[in-house]
């Protein structure tokens, strides 16, 4: 079954999900592959669908399957099953020379750069076109305007061991823009850069897709990386496919549990062990609900907790929560006990459902000293 | 001087020994180096999970080049004289040597080039096949110039080991070096002749490894030179 087809069966995500019409950039159907039977399958019937311009971040554990999925569209891997569309054009059934020639539209940089040590900057960048059987002179005059864009014009005749681990993708990146792609794949192309050199390169591949309008297919195990530059984001685990959507979506409101995971070092999704371990499933004389608010949008801005203070006379006690930036968008994530909401929890819910923002009750703490004291004052 | 203690008959007889041996070991080696490679190449690229993975023809290929490199040289010599009757139109005299050299100096190098381009990381291989490159790109602009500083190492030792058979060749009459230290050194018993021979050849032995350690590093950028960049 078409695991894309599932998840927006039961999406209730808001509106605006969905990318603009027209051939998609990639099409995956039904694709998996089997490197041993013992081991079992890599990539598990996955289907997935790249619109034109889009980064679209595919994130997974190590072993989910995802380099291997990245693979599959140039088929540096080929797949067990299923068919690989790269700008409405089966990758799949090609072999030989049609596939050398179809592998020109699709770019590719890698984790460790793959940066040829016998070539200077310039040799590198020119061997897709000597690769196309392009002239001399013409080689001669599209290198320039290459190093240009990736900021590298005075490192023409250095050699990569003279160059950073940021610079060496850099040259990566030229050599695979070179023949002018229509999908650049980058298979963990920041994994191996410090977090100042993964921000510039990021902002380097963002700048290029606005530019050049380059779909982007990015595969991390990072999930900042994914907030800074994918517009839509899919989640492997175990070779299948568990959920895709509009990376704001995907992290405002994950529905697996492995992209809650992922998600907690960046959005507040999940509570620290320690306090969920003493979160009670049901209320219990003495309890209070403890919420979890997503605020996403201009809600974020919005003093909610002097609100809920205000309106209610509750007592909030916050027990997590964070707030961050996906692209322009404010995203937070607040769990707090509602103290002393009692009977007035329908109303609280549906007062803060209509500020914008996502509240569910995720189990009921038993009331502390301090919340005790306020809760039998008011 | 050394020549000093040798007489004008037998110093002549050095040089004469000496142009024979360049003679063989030079056209032993142009040749090894131009049927090694592409051996080598092949010994690789066939191999199971390589660009051109044939494992039953890299089998018969490996075996092929094991059993000339395990057969000892001076019976190798030997047991082609048929074969280099054919190629060199002779089976005595410095030309016919030159056969059996190449014969046994080619696997040693298509061995060593192998090793050398097997050390070429698959991440470099895979980038080419994601630009479009076809095999023979991927092994003239991949794999030959990422393994030329080893391949070039390789050479160095290959050939060492041909200046050592050449010695031999007196078996079948090609003079050289190594023969005017047996006839002269060891049979007249002219210690003079062995000492000055054994020095030349050592010259010899240590100029080609000079060299090639030096062209080896001319053609290695694996590893930055000089100043440090402060970037």
């Amino acid at each position: 079954m078409n695991a894309v087809l599932a998840i927006s069966e039961f999406s209730a995500r808001p509106a605006g999900d969905d990318g603009p019409a027209g051939v998609p950039a990639v099409r995956i159907e039904g694709l998996s592959k089997t490197f041993s039977k013992a081991s079992g399958p890599v990539l598990d019937d996955v289907s997935l669908t790249i619109q034109r311009g889009e980064v679209h971040g595919i994130i997974g554990r190590s072993g989910a399957g995802k380099s291997t999925l990245v693979r599959c569209i140039n088929l540096l891997e080929r797949p067990s099953a299923g068919r690989v569309f790269v700008s409405g054009r089966e990758i799949t059934s090609l072999r030989g020379r049609a596939l050398r020639t179809a592998r020109r539209d699709i770019g590719m940089i890698f984790q460790h750069f793959n940066v040829l040590s016998s070539r200077t900057v310039a040799g590198n960048v020119a061997l897709p076109f000597k690769v196309a059987g392009l002239s001399r002179a013409e080689i001669a005059r599209r290198i320039p305007p290459l190093l240009e864009l990736v900021g590298l014009s005075d490192k023409a005749d250095a050699y990569p061991s003279e160059l950073s681990g940021g610079q060496k993708q850099r040259v990566g990146i030229a050599r695979a823009l070179a023949l002018d792609p229509s999908v650049l794949l980058c298979d963990e192309a920041t994994s191996a850069l410090d977090p100042e050199t993964t921000e510039q390169t990021l902002a380097l591949l963002r700048d290029i897709n606005r530019k050049l309008g380059l779909t982007i297919v990015l595969i991390t195990h990072e999930m900042q990386v994914l907030r800074d530059i994918a517009t839509r984001v899919a989640v492997l685990d175990h070779g299948r496919l568990v959920e895709e959507g509009a990376t704001f979506n995907v992290l405002a409101f994950p529905k697996s549990a492995v992209a809650r995971s992922f998600l907690s070092g960046l959005v507040a999704h999940e509570l620290p062990p320690l306090v969920a371990a003493r979160l009670l499933p049901e209320a219990v004389p003495g309890s209070d609900p403890v919420l979890r608010i997503v605020f996403t949008g201009e809600a974020a801005h919005d003093p909610i907790v002097a609100d809920l203070v205000s309106q209610f006379q509750i007592v909030p006690n916050i027990l997590h929560g964070r707030i961050d930036y996906v692209g322009d968008r404010p995203l937070g994530v607040l769990t707090l006990v509602a103290g002393g909401a009692g009977p007035r929890l329908p109303a609280v819910l549906s007062r803060l459902a209509s500020l914008g923002l996502f509240v569910e009750v995720i189990g009921h703490a038993v009331r502390s000293a301090v919340t005790c004291r306020h809760g039998v004052a008011v | 001087m050394p020549f000093d203690l040798l007489s004008p008959a037998v110093t002549a007889l050095l040089f004469e020994s000496l142009k024979q041996t360049a003679y063989m070991v030079s056209i032993a080696a142009v040749v090894s180096t131009a049927l090694g490679l592409p051996l080598g190449v092949l010994l690789v690229v066939t191999l199971p999970g390589h660009i051109l993975p044939l494992p039953v023809f890299n089998r018969i290929l490996g075996t092929a080049v094991n059993l000339v490199r395990s057969t000892p040289f001076i019976i190798l010599m030997v047991a082609i004289i048929p074969f280099t009757r054919v190629i060199a139109g002779s089976s005595v005299g410095t030309s016919a040597a030159v056969v059996p050299l190449t014969v046994a100096i080619t696997p040693l190098f298509a061995r060593l080039a192998e090793t050398a381009m097997r050390e070429v990381d698959r991440g470099l291989i895979e980038a080419a096949e994601a630009i479009g490159a076809s095999p023979l790109q991927i092994i003239l602009r991949v794999i030959v110039p990422e393994a030329l500083p080893s391949i070039v190492a390789g050479q160095t030792v290959a050939l060492v080991s041909l200046i050592g058979y050449s010695a031999m060749a007196g078996t079948v009459g090609g003079g050289g070096l190594g023969d005017l230290g047996v006839r002269f050194g060891y049979q007249r018993f002219m210690p003079e002749v062995m000492i000055a021979v054994v020095i030349v050849l050592v010259t010899i032995v240590q100029s080609v490894q000079l060299l090639g350690d030096a062209a080896a590093r001319a053609v290695n950028h694996r590893i930055a030179r000089g100043k440090r960049s402060t970037s």
